[in-house]
């Protein structure tokens, strides 16, 4: 029986019964109850006898002290649109369908086809906000934040995947990378890779019917209409939150927004409206992966706030038998070869090779199962490693990267070192690549088990030392970033020491008026004050400054300066939240004329009603001053927002002022596009302009003159304001001296960066020392505030244990061979090995343990052979190479 | 109602914020009830292909 498969958006097909995909987890069949005829054949046939057909659905009462709202969102589905014709033209795709058809999983293996003929397509159309920023077509008046930046990834891949030129084209209303490194990815798309980016509103698609071609009718920029034929075109659908979602909102009493997306407030971003209940992810608000991911570590931070004193109630620790010494003991190995179902044993002669096994050197004991990842099958490896005294396990199965930890665990609960195992991939690497050549498999898989046995008799022991944790935390910088992530941490119970360069907290967040959904930010941020000074586990060091830094995860020493005094502290971990600040230009007339003012000066004049600001009749808004310059190639993300939310204001305040925005592309992205759609609506002007045509701005007279070239009238505009606002860059301070103290890496501009820059957003490459709000990248204050949440809750990893493992696999150094030349210490990305006097006029390195990844760098690049990584010495990796090569 | 408060976290969603989520609680010491609607966890990132600006696969 077979159905539409899901996961490839129906391109293939399925089984009744079928794995999602190769890599799900859990790796497991499902029983599609609507498809499946009962016949009960898989039950019979499966060796594991894992099924159970007539299982039932059971309702399970859970009990909890919180609860986190993950839930995601659908993509739009564009079949009820007219204008796209998704449902009639096979070749007018989803880009998530698009997905699917460039993965390697997908129905084409990862060649570009269209759908209607697989032929591969010589030109492909995407078209943007299908389903985003339109009251017309469906309700989506939102930007759904992504698809500007998987339109331009897809389209860079699809060329990348093509046999022949390919000509990629995006058809755009405002290209929003506002993200970290999305401008420079969108830059070398457009420049160097070559995807043509079109400024336009779509009138049509109709299909040849010979050919199945797509002809593409639209208006340019000037409003002129152009037509131009494709072989695909992809939709690049937003995201939706779907009826079920809106419906378990209400079981569950949470209030969502008109867009139907969560509710939350700008100082408590993951907060639902119910308490304990909090909130992550496009439920709340559609974006990308990074701000996920932040998000989620910030839910998390949220209810271990409210549930600290039960902390480790519920989970135990596991505890395992004494480790045997074997260290003088000859090796006697175990071998383990897995028949994995079928996937082994269906190509390679399994008995065959436990045959073989049998007779290498050292092997005391060889048996083969059906699944030696099986619970029974650990238990019978923990018994047999007793009863033959077995001092060496081999398992010739799959991939370690996924079950060697496990297998780990087993020689740790049988007592041995969990070092003194080895894995050879008789799967992946033979009987997967290897399936119509049976004998030769079974050859390979002799081959590769007798190498691991070579290896495993040299293996050793390794010591797992473990370092204690002070469980106290430094954050460095006071402004909104730092009290969120102190007061997360102080919540969570641990002390933290909060350092701010300025004598008062709040940074940036001081001189801001309001929100853009309105709140008033001097309320949420004297709160924020009020709550850090009173908390008795936050020390506040104002006007002070780091001085100096040493130490590792768990174990830091940071010496703060304060009024001239030093004071030396000892904490486990660091959140680096210092902030970023606003560019001074030097263009545009910015400080030879007080009616030219930057988004700080404008917050701060309206603060106070100045009369510049209330009897100007005229503004100008200039966005991108300094930033998506060459000099400066990335979007600070919130002037576009602050601008309009500004001239809102400002016609708020009088009607009557004629307002003027002169934007490259308006990035007003997620729901923010709410006030774009409404400064439209109250006769706010948008003129765009060109990076080389920037507008002028002059002294004409007493007054001011900006000249504009307005690309729809084709035709150059003068305007003569009294006020010219500036919509200035976000600049990072100057990072370098507290970067240099941490061992932190800056990005080009001078951003602090991440460790991965979608999986691990806040936390920096070197262990216990987090990243939050703008000193990571430009970004507004509940964005800012999630991401120290975030912080505080990753920290939490770390201090909320009392002593860290250090891993086994680590460099070290042998004394006697080192001359201390420090090739190694220039070779470490980790700053793990040093070159110290050792001893009395003796240099030599020294592998610092807990800063070491086991990569292996600095034992390539030592001259004399004295620095080496354990578990891969050469002698050991020799004897794999001779093993090998003298079958 | 007692104070007694309960050490574990419900969290409804598999996809990378609900992983990430439980991750982060479990590996602080709290019991974590991960729940998802499909049979595997991983949500809708594990049928995108590529993830920008490095190209790495989504898996």
């Amino acid at each position: 029986m077979t159905a539409g498969n899901e996961f490839n958006r129906g391109f293939d097909f399925r089984a009744a019964i079928y794995i999602k995909y190769a890599q799900a987890v859990p790796l497991a069949y499902t029983i599609d109850r609507d498809l499946c005829i009962g016949c009960g054949l898989c039950e019979k046939v499966c060796l594991a006898e894992a099924i159970r057909y007539d299982d039932e659905p059971r309702r399970t009462e859970l009990e909890a002290g919180a609860v986190i709202l993950a839930l995601g969102n659908d993509v739009f589905n564009p079949g009820n649109l007219d204008v796209y014709k998704y449902a009639e033209f096979p070749n007018v795709v989803t880009s998530m369908e698009f997905e699917r058809i460039l993965s390697a999983t997908g129905p084409y293996l990862g060649h570009v086809h269209r759908p209607s003929d697989l032929k591969e397509p010589e030109k492909i159309a995407w078209l943007q906000c299908i389903g985003s920023r339109d009251m017309n077509q469906c309700d989506n008046p939102y930007c759904s934040s992504v698809c500007c930046m998987y339109a331009t990834k897809e389209a860079v891949i699809a060329k990348e995947h093509s046999e022949h030129p390919l000509d990629t084209a995006i058809f755009f209303m405002d290209m929003r990378t506002y993200g970290k490194d999305f401008e420079k990815y969108y830059n070398r798309a457009r420049e160097e890779v070559g995807v043509r980016y079109v400024r336009s509103r779509i009138h049509s698609i109709e299909e040849d019917p010979d050919t199945n071609d797509l002809i593409l009718r639209y208006a340019d920029e000037s409003g002129n209409i152009q037509v131009e034929k494709f072989d695909m075109v992809i939709l690049s659908v937003g995201l939706e939150t779907p009826k079920e979602l809106k419906e378990l909102a209400k079981r569950l009493d949470i209030d969502l927004d008109k867009d139907h997306f969560v509710e939350t407030a700008t100082f408590t971003p993951v907060e639902t409206s119910r308490k304990g209940v909090y909130v992550c992810g496009t439920f709340l608000e559609p974006k990308d992966i990074p701000y996920s991911v932040m998000e989620a570590s910030g839910a998390a931070c949220g209810a271990e706030e409210i549930l600290s004193d039960a902390r480790g109630t519920l989970v135990k620790e596991k505890s395992y038998p004494e480790e045997k010494d074997v260290s003088s003991e000859e090796p006697r190995v175990g071998v383990f070869v897995c028949n994995c179902g079928i996937n082994i044993g269906g190509i390679v002669d399994v008995p065959a090779v436990t045959e073989y096994v049998r007779t290498l050197p050292a092997v005391v004991y060889a048996e083969h199962n059906l699944f030696t990842c099986s619970q029974d099958t650990q238990e019978k490896i923990t018994e047999v490693i007793k009863q033959e005294g077995l001092n060496r396990v081999v398992v010739a199965s799959c991939s370690p990267r996924t079950h060697e930890p496990m297998f780990q665990e087993t020689l740790k609960d049988a007592g041995l070192n969990q070092y003194l195992f080895e894995m050879a991939n008789i799967r992946n690497q033979c009987s997967w690549v290897h399936f119509k050549e049976g004998e030769k498999a079974t050859e390979k898989a002799k081959d590769l088990v007798r190498m691991a046995v070579a290896r495993a008799r040299l293996i050793q022991s390794l010591p797992q030392p473990t370092i204690s944790v002070d469980h106290k935390a430094l954050v460095v910088g006071g402004g909104v970033s730092g009290m969120a992530a102190a007061l997360g941490l102080a919540d969570q119970g641990f002390h933290t020491y909060l350092v701010e360069q300025a004598n008062e907290l709040g940074g940036n967040a001081l001189k801001l008026v309001s929100t853009w959904r309105g709140e008033k930010i001097a309320d949420g941020v004297e709160e924020m004050v009020r709550q850090v000074e009173d908390h008795p586990l936050i020390d506040v060091y104002k006007g002070s400054n780091i001085k100096e830094a040493t130490g590792f995860v768990g174990n830091f020493e940071t010496t703060v300066s304060q009024n001239g005094t030093d004071v030396t502290l000892k904490h486990g971990a660091v959140i680096v939240a210092v902030g970023a600040e606003e560019y001074k230009p030097s263009e545009y007339l910015y400080g030879e004329d007080d009616r030219v003012l930057t988004h700080l000066d404008l917050d701060s004049a309206v603060a106070s009603k100045e009369e510049r600001i209330t009897k100007a009749k005229t503004a100008v808004f200039i966005q991108c001053v300094g930033s998506r310059e060459p000099e400066r190639p990335y979007c600070s993300k919130l002037c576009c927002t602050h601008t309009i939310h500004s001239a809102l204001e400002l016609k708020e305040m009088n009607p009557e002022m004629d307002i003027y925005i002169l934007y490259r592309d308006i990035r007003t992205y997620g729901q923010r596009e709410e006030l774009y759609r409404e400064a439209r609506s109250r006769g706010v002007i948008f003129i765009r302009y060109d990076l080389e045509q920037k507008p002028d701005v002059k002294k004409n007279g007493d007054g001011i003159s900006v000249a504009v070239k307005d690309p729809i009238l084709g035709r150059d505009i003068e305007i003569k304001p009294g006020l010219v606002v500036l919509a200035c860059a976000i600049v990072p301070r100057d990072n370098t001296p507290l970067a240099q103290m941490y061992k932190l890496a800056l990005n080009e501009e001078g951003f602090f960066m991440e460790a991965h820059a979608k999986l691990r957003p806040v936390e920096s490459a070197t262990e216990g020392i987090f990243l939050a709000g703008m000193a990571h990248y430009p970004k507004p204050i509940d964005e800012s505030i999630a991401q120290a949440k975030a912080t505080a809750s990753r920290a939490s990893v770390v201090l909320s244990k009392d002593e860290l493992t250090i891993e086994g696999v680590i460099s070290h150094v042998n004394e006697i061979l080192c001359r201390g030349c420090g090739k190694c210490e220039d070779a470490c990305p980790f700053g793990a090995i040093a070159v110290a006097e050792r001893e009395e006029g003796r240099r030599a390195a020294y592998v610092e343990g807990a800063l070491c990844k086991g990569c292996g760098a600095c034992s390539v690049a030592c001259p004399t052979g004295a620095a080496g990584l354990r578990h891969f010495m050469d002698s050991q990796v020799l004897a794999m190479v001779e093993a090998g090569l003298g079958g | 109602m007692t104070n007694e408060k309960i050490g574990s976290v419900i969290v409804i969603g598999g996809g990378i914020a609900g992983m990430q989520a439980s991750l982060d609680l479990a590996d602080s010491g709290y019991y974590v009830h991960l729940v998802d609607r499909s049979p595997t966890i991983g949500g809708l990132m594990a049928q995108l292909d590529k993830t920008f600006p490095t190209n790495d696969c989504t898996m």
